[in-house]
Parts: C-alpha cells; sequence; structure tokens
C-alpha cells in the first residue's frame, strides 16, 4: 500500500511537468506548422516505463539502453533524427489506457517503447491497436501481447513468459529429473512461466507431480516447503521475482532441502537478488535470455559503452532498450527514415536480424523475438553461462492471427 | 500427512502466529488504551527491518542491530506522540486515519532516502546459525526456533506488565474509562505517551526478529498490517489476550490452509474472521460481548 501511495505523490509533479512541456510542444507545432513526415522533422518516440516505484530502476535502465542505441548511431536511427517524450507509468494498470492516450493522442508521437509491468503492458497493446500506433514492449513478457493480441504495429525486444520457461523442461529432464514439482504465486505470470515448464518437461516424458502456488506477493512460504519436503520430488522449479524470490531461495536452503531436491527456476530467481540471497543462491540453475558472461563481441561492447555512458553494469533490461533501438533503427534505415512508408517500415522490422549482445535475435510473425535460451547457474555471485538451452527458441504465439 | 509433517507444520503455523501476535499486539494497545488507529503500524515494520539491516551491516552485530533498533523506534514513538499523536487522542477516526495515512507516505519517503529501495537481508547472529535434522531430506533452522521463544517470552513480558504492574494497572483503567482515570488524577496522558511509543516499538522489533529468516524490502509492512488489522479485530479491540489467540488461530488457519485447500487458502483467515465476528461481534475477548 506505501509504496503505491508514495509513487502517486511523485505522479502530480512528473505529470504537471509532462503537461506543461506538452503544451509548449503545442504551441510551438502551431506557430511553426510543419510536415509530419517531413525529412528533417525528428521521429518523436514515447517512453512509457516506470521511472519511479518497484521498478524504476528497469525503467530507467530500458531507457539509458535505447538512449545508449541512439547516440551511437550519433543521434539518429535510420538516419532520422530522434526526439524523446517521457511519462511514468507507474507500472499502474488503472492509469495505463489514459498515459498511453495521452502519448499517442497529445504528444503525437510515432512510437511507443513502453513497459515492464505486464499488466500496463495490456493496456497499452489495446491503445496500439485501436491506434495503430507503432509498440515495442521492451520487458513485459504477457503471453497474450504476441499472442491473442497481436498486432503488424506491436513488437516485443524482450522474452515472453513460455519462451524462458518451456526450454527448461529439456533441461531438468536430461539432468535426470521425472517427478518434479513447481512452485509459484498464483497470479497470471507466474502461471504463464510455470505452464511453459510443464509443457516442456512432458513433452520429453516428465511428470509435474504437483503445482504448488500462494496468493501474490505473499512471502509466507514455510508450509509449502514443508509439503515439499513431504512430496520428495526428484527437483523443483520455481518462478518468484525479487523481494519474494530472495526469500524463498534463503528459506528452502535454510530447510536444507536445496541439499536433497535440486531448486531450479525462471532466470527471474535470481536476477539482480544475488547480492540479497547470498550463499543460498550459489549452484542455482535458471533459464534466461541473458548470462552475465556471455562473452561475445557484441555484449562486449554495449557493456564497455553502456558502463561508460552511465556509470552502471548493464544487465538484461538494459540490452532490452537497447535492442528496442536496434529494431527501429532497421525499420527506419530500410526507408531511409521515411515514416510515411510505414508497411516498409513494419516489414523490415519483423525481417530485422539484429547481432543483440544477447545473441542473433530474430522476429517471429507476432512480433516476438527468435531468440537463444540460455541455461546459467549461480556462481560466484552471479548468473554464468553453463549451456544454451534452447537455440533460437520461438514462441508458438498461440492466437495470433496476424501472418 | 504423517505425524512428524503435522508436526512440523503446526511448527510452521506456531511460528508464524508468535510473529503476528507480536506486531498486532502493539497495534492493539495503540488502538484499545490511546483509542487512536495507526495505519503506519506496518510502516513502523518495515522501517525496524531497514533499521535492523542498515545497523547489521555497519557493526556486524545483530544484538547491536536488535537493540539499536527498537531504540531508535522507542524515541521516535515518543517524538511522533508529543508532535503528533496526543492532538489526535479524543478525535473522530477519520483524523486519525488521515495522521497516520500521512505517517505511512513519510515514513516511505524517508526509507527511500536513508535506504534506497533494493532488497536485502539480514544475517542471524552466529550462535543461531544452524539448522535441526527433522527428517532426512527436512530441516529446520534454530532461529525460527529461537524466534518462537524469544516471542514467547516477550508475549509473557507484555502479560505480566498489565497484568502484575502498576503501570500495567493504569494502562487497564485508562482502557477501561478514560475520563474517571483522569479525574482521580491518574497520569495516564503521560502513560499514553509510553504506551504509544511501545507499541511502535513492538512493530519495530516485530521487523527486526523477522528480518534474517524474511527478507526487507519496501513494501514487507503492506500485507503485515492488514494481518495484524485482522489479528485485533477478531481478537476484540485492546485485548492483548484476544490478540494472542487471534494471532495464532491466524497463523494455523494460513498454514495449514496452503496445505490442504492450497485454492482457498487466501481467503481462509477472512472466511474464519467473518465466522468469528458472526458469533461474537466485538472480537473473541472485546468488550460488550
Amino acid at each position: 500500500m506505501s509504496r503505491m501511495i508514495s509513487s502517486g505523490s511523485s505522479l502530480n509533479r512528473r505529470s504537471l511537468l509532462l503537461g506543461t512541456a506538452g503544451l509548449v510542444t503545442a504551441a510551438s507545432a502551431f506557430r511553426f506548422p510543419t510536415p509530419a513526415i517531413a525529412q528533417g522533422a525528428p521521429l518523436k518516440v514515447g517512453f512509457m516505463l516506470p521511472y519511479s516505484g518497484t521498478f524504476a530502476k528497469l525503467g530507467k535502465f530500458i531507457d539509458d539502453g535505447f538512449r545508449l542505441y541512439v547516440e551511437q548511431q550519433g543521434g539518429t536511427l535510420g538516419g532520422r533524427r530522434i526526439e524523446f517524450v517521457q511519462v511514468d507509468d507507474e507500472s499502474k494498470p488503472e492509469t495505463a489506457t489514459d498515459n498511453m492516450n495521452r502519448l499517442v493522442g497529445r504528444e503525437k508521437v510515432d512510437v511507443v517503447v513502453g513497459t515492464v509491468h505486464s499488466g500496463v503492458a495490456m493496456a497499452m497493446v489495446k491503445v496500439a491497436r485501436d491506434t495503430n500506433t507503432m509498440l515495442v514492449i521492451p520487458n513485459a513478457g504477457v503471453n497474450e501481447a504476441t499472442g491473442p493480441m497481436c498486432a503488424p504495429n506491436i513488437f516485443r525486444t524482450s522474452f515472453s513468459n513460455w519462451q524462458v520457461c518451456e526450454p527448461m523442461g529439456k533441461v531438468m529432464f536430461d539432468a535426470g529429473h521425472r517427478k518434479v514439482a513447481t512452485i509459484t504465486w498464483r497470479y497470471a505470470a507466474g502461471q504463464q512461466m510455470v505452464g511453459a515448464f510443464g509443457e516442456g518437461f512432458k513433452k520429453v516424458g516428465g511428470t509435474v507431480i504437483e503445482d504448488l502456488a500462494l496468493p501474490f506477493p505473499e512471502v509466507e512460504f514455510q508450509a509449502l516447503i514443508t509439503r515439499i519436503a513431504t512430496l520428495k520430488p526428484d527437483a523443483v522449479f520455481a518462478f518468484f521475482a525479487g523481494g519474494g524470490a530472495v526469500k524463498f531461495v534463503k528459506d528452502y536452503a535454510a530447510a536444507g532441502l536445496n541439499k536433497a531436491i535440486p531448486l531450479y527456476g525462471a532466470g527471474f530467481l535470481t536476477d539482480g537478488t544475488i547480492p540479497a540471497q547470498g550463499e543460498s543462491a550459489n549452484g542455482l540453475r535458471t533459464t534466461l535470455h541473458y548470462a552475465d558472461d556471455l562473452d561475445n563481441p557484441a555484449d562486449r561492447k554495449f557493456l564497455a559503452d553502456f558502463k561508460a555512458k552511465t556509470g552502471a553494469d548493464g544487465d538484461i533490461y538494459a540490452v532490452q532498450g537497447y535492442d528496442a533501438g536496434a529494431l527501429l533503427h532497421e525499420g527506419l534505415k530500410a526507408v531511409k527514415g521515411d515514416w510515411s512508408a510505414r508497411n516498409d517500415v513494419v516489414r523490415s522490422m519483423r525481417a530485422a536480424r539484429i547481432d543483440s549482445p544477447r545473441g542473433p535475435l530474430s522476429f517471429n510473425a507476432a512480433g516476438n523475438p527468435i531468440q537463444n535460451i540460455y541455461l546459467r547457474e549461480v556462481r560466484n555471485g552471479r548468473n554464468e553461462l553453463v549451456s544454451i538451452a534452447g537455440q533460437a527458441v520461438n514462441d508458438p504465439a498461440r492466437g495470433c492471427r496476424v501472418s | 500427512m504423517d505425524a512428524l509433517t503435522f508436526a512440523v507444520q503446526l511448527l510452521n503455523g506456531l511460528q508464524y502466529g508468535l510473529v503476528l501476535f507480536l506486531v498486532a499486539s502493539g497495534l492493539t494497545l495503540v488502538f484499545g488504551i490511546l483509542g487512536v488507529i495507526n495505519l503506519a503500524h506496518g510502516a513502523f515494520y518495515m522501517l525496524g527491518a531497514y533499521l535492523a539491516w542498515w545497523i547489521a551491516a555497519y557493526t556486524g552485530s545483530f544484538m547491536l542491530a536488535l537493540i539499536g533498533g527498537v531504540a531508535i523506534s522507542f524515541v521516535l514513538g515518543l517524538l511522533l506522540e508529543e508532535i503528533f499523536v496526543k492532538r489526535m487522542i479524543g478525535r473522530d477516526h477519520l483524523a486519525q486515519v488521515l495522521l497516520s495515512f500521512g505517517l505511512i507516505l513519510v515514513i516511505d519517503e524517508v526509507r527511500q532516502i536513508l535506504f534506497g529501495k533494493d532488497v536485502h537481508s539480514v544475517a542471524p547472529p552466529a550462535w543461531l546459525k544452524g539448522s535441526i535434522q527433522l527428517t532426512d531430506i527436512l530441516s529446520y533452522p534454530v532461529y525460527r526456533i529461537a524466534l518462537c521463544v524469544v516471542c514467547l517470552v516477550l508475549a509473557a513480558l507484555i502479560f505480566f506488565v498489565i497484568q502484575r504492574t502498576r503501570l500495567g494497572m493504569i494502562i487497564r483503567a485508562g482502557a477501561e474509562n478514560r475520563d474517571m482515570t483522569r479525574a482521580l488524577g491518574i497520569p495516564f496522558d503521560k502513560v499514553n505517551r509510553y504506551v504509544f511509543a511501545g507499541g511502535i516499538a513492538l512493530a519495530a522489533l516485530g521487523g527486526i526478529l523477522v528480518s534474517p529468516i524474511s527478507t526487507v524490502f519496501p513494501g514487507m509492512g503492506d500485507g503485515m498490517l492488514i494481518l495484524s488489522f485482522v489479528v485485533v479485530v477478531l481478537g476484540g479491540i485492546g485485548s492483548v489476550a484476544g490478540a494472542a489467540i487471534g494471532a495464532l488461530m491466524i497463523g494455523l488457519t494460513d498454514t495449514f490452509g496452503k496445505v490442504f485447500f492450497p485454492q482457498f487458502s487466501s481467503i481462509l483467515i477472512y472466511v474464519l474472521m467473518a465466522g468469528i465476528l458472526l458469533w461474537r461481534p466485538n472480537g473473541l475477548m472485546g468488550k460488550g460481548n
């Protein structure tokens, strides 16, 4: 409750500033009417990201990553100058439609980049479909965005919940586990991730003996951990994030279960949480579309440049923002910056092949990335690469009728 | 479910209930004796945990964190009572809700400035780090057992103070009839201040004691606040004994609910509360039943 409210207090200040900025741009547009598609006019990119609240750091890294890419291209994408507008979505689904309408309607942005929270992203997807606005999702993994709600103007540079978990099924089966229990929060993201893992695990012949779940965002795990000890599965697959991920991993180790029943998880279980998890995270294996030591040339350059620009160590969120820039660059390059040829822009973006810091990146008909999913293990306080769990994993995009 | 597993789950439920009691006892005291609804109780729980992390990070000692965190919270409680809360005594609940709501925002912002919003963990004292092997694969952290003992001792202490000391007598008299207590010349208003500060210190103490087995994160007080109110309403406003019974009932209901009825575990405690309130509208030990 308190978190929600505290971010609410900054809404007023920020929206006031944004509102003023909007008035100023509106006034200048009125005085100097210029055709929006003129080559000289900058392309307007609207960031709708969490700049406050729990996900503020993620929002900032996505923003920084995108700007880094534009800077590397000399302030342009595909030769077209870029102008930015920012809206703080505060990870609040209830104001998401208004915020999105403000970007599309009042600010008249050409492209919206956002966001982290899946509920907010779904509201953005609806507006983007209704107004035919180009939307690039730099994080939210909700399957539907590139499933039943897919559209030619909607892209994602992150992952789908299905995509990062399904390859874990085979990994755990190959490690000799046959009977596995899963545990997560009872909400959409948790159930999509655990469901995808179960799908992959059953496909290769494994059995999920029980799906344990507790209400989001509760962190009293003790009863379910005792339950796992009585079930005695070969291994456990878990999805939690943030404070819940830290507490679950610590509780699991404190109960001594990590010695007898190996714990696996979606990458978010150990992403950005290892310092707080400490020793209890050691040896934990997770799957994600990135690892801390990929060590390819694109990753090395990205990490060095990101550090030089922001002073911070880049992570997967920064990469997702960076690749959103790269994707738009591919689209604009093909039409020499002429946004009026948007159908060609979309076609080139769908066909884009990007040498991403995460490895080769391309897109399926639904606009979801086709990418490698890596198996990582926590060693030396970071997620180190073990192997490629799935090569060029493609989300089935169930329910999408766009192709 | 075999006997051993049942016993372990019983222990889980009791331990959860005891922590709930510790936090809720402060809320019920402030509510019952000052008549002040303190929505910021959960925020003090979080603040306690952050203080514990901060002091432990600097000194490396959990014991210092425990003492320092409680002391800081107690002094903070005294100050807040002097500056704000005493003006709220006897005012309608809306004014109190607004004040404590404001306190939530301020505490959250202060926490943000001082400690940031990262997730942290606190190491328990070295001599409580081990664990006891229960079955071939399950072990139980010693710290959790120590936590039960500490909570039981604190509960006994609270009962002793309220039932057996002069201070407790004044507290009980004030809770019974505030105006009459004042009219008899008993320094009830001065006692108010210590009750409020004590309530805050209990919330912070809960946060500190839980920090080694939980994690320290910005929203950690939110769920605790709601559960504490459920405990207070269930047990009867102002009744420490009621809070103890209510907290244990909720701890056990939640634990066994998760095991036996996983689909309904989130609503079971509220069903329990509704059922009890239908039977005893003022709570289990509430006045006027």
